[in-house]
C-alpha cells in the first residue's frame, strides 16, 4: 500500500472512531461555546472589546480544544494494546502520522467551523476577506494537528501525558497562534491584502511540521 | 573506570564516559572562571563608568547580555548533542548526558536573563516588562526548555528517554527562530514608541565593552565549568537509579508476597 | 528604588542564585558518591 492508501486508513479508523463516540459533537464543541460564554463574563461585552480580540479568543479556544484533542487521539490508542496492535501493523511510521495527523484536522476544522458560527453571533464579526482567512485556517490547523500528534506520540506510554503534552505543546504552537490572529485580523477588520504574508508563514510551520512528524513518528512509536 | 573525555564506545558499557574533563581541567576551569568572575564585579560595578543615558542602570547590562548569550550557547549544544545522540554512529548515552546538563544550565541563565532585563527595564523603560521581539522569543524559549527538563524527569529506561528528549530538544530548537521570526514581524507591523529603541544595540566603547567581554568571558569559563560538575552528578544519578531499579527487581525475584517480618527489609 | 537599588539587586541576586545552583550540584555529587557501593 502506498502511503497515502495507508494514512487513510489510520484516518479512517480514527475518524470511524469519533463518528461513533462523537465526542468532538457532544463534548468538545459544547466546550468551546462554553469557553466563548466565559471569554464574554470576563471581558466587557459592552465596549467593543470582544469584537476586536475575537480573533485571539477564537484561537485561544481553538488551541485548549487542540489539547482535548491531541489527549483524545492517544487514549484511543492506550486501550486494549492498540498502540502495540499498531506497532505490529506493518504500517509505516510516516502513515500512521498522516493520518492520525489527519483525522484530527478535519476533527479540528469541524470543531472551528463550529465555533465561527459562535463567534460570529455572540461577539459580532463579521467576516469580511473570505479566501485568505479559510486558507489561513487550514494551514493553521495542519499545522496544529501535525505538532499536536507529534507530542501526542511522544508523550503516550506516560502516565503524566495529560498535563504534559500542554506544557510542551504550547510553546511550540505559539508561532501559529500568532499568524493565525493575525490573519483573522487582516480578513475581518485591516486591509486583506496583509492577511498572506501571515498565511505563508502558517503554511511554512504546516510543512515544516509535517514533515517533522512524518520523521519522529515512527522512533517515537516504536519506544512509547 | 574509563579514560576521562567523551566516549564513543556503544551503550553497552553506558559506563564509559564518567567524566567530561579531567578533574585538574575542570578545577582549572573553576578557578579561571572565579578570577574573570571577580574581575567582573571590578569593571561592572566600579571601574566602567555610568551611561550618558541610562545611568548606573547600564551595569546591569555586563551580566544580562553574558546570560542571555549562555543560554544560546547552551541550547545550541543541547541541540548539537541531541542530534549527535540520534544519529546512528555517534549514539551514545554521553550526549544524552550533556544534551540534559546543557538544557539545566540554559533554563537557569534564561531565566537570570528574563530577570535582569526586567530589573533593567524597570528604572530605564518605566516597565517590568515589554512586549519586545526580543523579550517574548526569551520568555517562550524558556517555557521549551522547561518543558525538555520535565520530559527529562519523566521515569524510563535510558535509551527511551534519551531518544523522545533529543527529539523534544531538536523540535524546540527549530522552533526558536521560528518564534523569533513571526514576533519580531509581528512587532515590527506593530511598531511602538521608540521607547523601546536599540540601546542594546547601541555602540558600546571602551571600558563598558571591555566590562561586557569579560562579563561574556567569565560566564563562559562559568558555563564549562558546571556543565563538567552538572555531567557527573547525571552519571551519579543514572547509576543510582540504575542500583535501586535492580535492588527492587532482586526483592521481587527472591521475595514473593510479602512477609511480615520482625526485622524489616531495607 | 533608585537606579542603583535596581543594580544591586540585579547582581546579588545572580551571585545568589549561581551560588545556589552550584553548591546545590556540589552536595548532590558528594551525596551521590558517598552511597555508591
Amino acid at each position: 500500500m502506498s502511503l497515502f492508501q495507508e494514512a487513510a486508513l489510520v484516518a479512517g479508523k480514527d475518524l470511524r472512531i469519533e463518528a461513533r463516540a462523537k465526542v468532538i459533537g457532544q463534548q468538545i464543541v459544547p466546550f468551546g461555546l462554553i469557553v466563548l460564554l466565559l471569554f464574554a463574563f470576563a471581558l466587557d461585552p459592552d465596549r467593543g472589546v470582544l469584537q476586536r480580540v475575537a480573533p485571539g479568543l477564537f484561537w485561544i479556544t481553538v488551541l485548549l480544544a487542540l489539547l482535548l484533542g491531541v489527549s483524545r487521539s492517544f487514549a484511543v490508542e492506550a486501550e486494549n494494546g492498540a498502540r502495540d496492535a499498531l506497532r505490529m501493523s506493518g504500517l509505516d511510521g510516516s502513515s500512521i502520522f498522516l493520518g492520525k495527523a489527519s483525522a484530527l484536522a478535519v476533527e479540528l476544522l469541524v470543531f472551528e467551523a463550529l465555533l465561527t458560527v459562535g463567534v460570529v453571533v455572540l461577539f459580532d464579526v463579521r467576516l469580511a476577506s473570505l479566501p485568505p482567512l479559510v486558507v489561513g485556517t487550514v494551514f493553521a490547523t495542519v499545522g496544529l494537528a501535525a505538532t499536536g500528534t507529534l507530542y501526542g506520540v511522544l508523550a503516550a506510554g506516560i502516565r503524566a501525558r495529560e498535563t504534559l503534552v500542554p506544557v510542551l505543546l504550547l510553546p511550540v504552537v505559539a508561532p501559529v497562534l500568532l499568524g493565525a490572529t493575525r490573519s483573522w485580523e487582516s480578513s475581518i477588520d485591516g486591509v486583506p491584502g496583509d492577511a498572506w504574508p501571515w498565511v505563508a508563514l502558517l503554511g511554512i510551520f504546516a510543512v515544516l511540521f509535517v514533515g517533522i512528524g512524518m520523521l519522529a513518528f515512527g522512533p517515537l512509536l516504536e519506544e512509547s | 573506570m574509563s579514560a576521562p573525555g567523551t566516549d564513543m564506545v556503544s551503550d553497552a558499557d553506558p559506563r564509559s564516559g564518567e567524566r567530561l574533563m579531567a578533574p585538574v581541567a575542570r578545577r582549572i576551569v573553576g578557578v579561571l572562571a572565579l578570577v574573570t568572575l571577580a574581575a567582573l564585579v571590578i569593571v561592572g560595578l566600579w571601574v566602567a563608568p555610568p551611561d550618558e543615558f541610562q545611568g548606573d542602570a547600564q551595569r546591569l547590562m555586563y551580566i544580562h547580555v553574558p546570560a542571555a548569550w549562555l543560554a544560546y550557547l547552551a541550547f545550541g549544544v543541547t541541540a548539537v548533542s541531541s542530534a549527535l545522540y540520534l544519529w546512528p554512529r555517534t549514539r551514545s548515552l554521553v550526549w544524552d548526558r550533556v544534551a540534559g546538563a546543557s538544557a539545566e544550565l540554559g533554563v537557569v541563565f534564561t531565566a537570570l536573563c528574563l530577570l535582569l532585563g526586567s530589573l533593567w527595564g524597570r528604572p530605564v523603560w518605566g516597565v517590568w516588562w515589554a512586549w519586545d521581539a526580543r523579550l517574548v522569543t526569551t520568555a517562550v524559549l524558556f517555557f521549551l526548555y522547561l518543558g525538555y527538563l520535565a520530559l527529562r524527569r519523566v521515569p524510563a529506561t535510558l535509551d527511551v528517554r534519551a531518544k523522545r528528549c533529543a527529539i523534544a530538544a531538536l523540535i524546540a530548537f527549530i522552533d526558536v527562530p521560528i518564534v523569533h521570526f513571526s514576533v519580531t514581524w509581528w512587532r515590527t507591523l506593530h511598531q511602538e514608541a521608540t521607547v523601546f529603541n536599540p540601546e542594546l544595540d547601541a555602540e558600546i566603547h571602551g571600558t563598558m565593552a571591555l566590562a561586557l567581554w569579560i562579563g561574556v568571558l567569565a560566564f563562559t569559563l562559568l558555563y564549562v565549568y558546571l556543565l563538567d560538575l552538572r555531567y557527573r552528578l547525571e552519571v551519579l544519578d543514572e547509576d543510582r537509579d540504575e542500583r535501586e531499579l535492580e535492588a527492587a527487581i532482586a526483592d521481587r525475584v527472591q521475595g514473593g508476597p510479602p512477609r511480615e517480618t520482625v526485622g524489616a527489609s531495607s | 528604588m533608585t537606579d542603583v537599588g535596581y543594580v544591586i539587586a540585579g547582581w546579588v541576586i545572580t551571585a545568589v542564585v549561581l551560588a545556589v545552583y552550584w553548591l546545590s550540584i556540589l552536595w548532590r555529587i558528594r551525596r551521590g558518591e558517598r552511597s555508591e557501593p
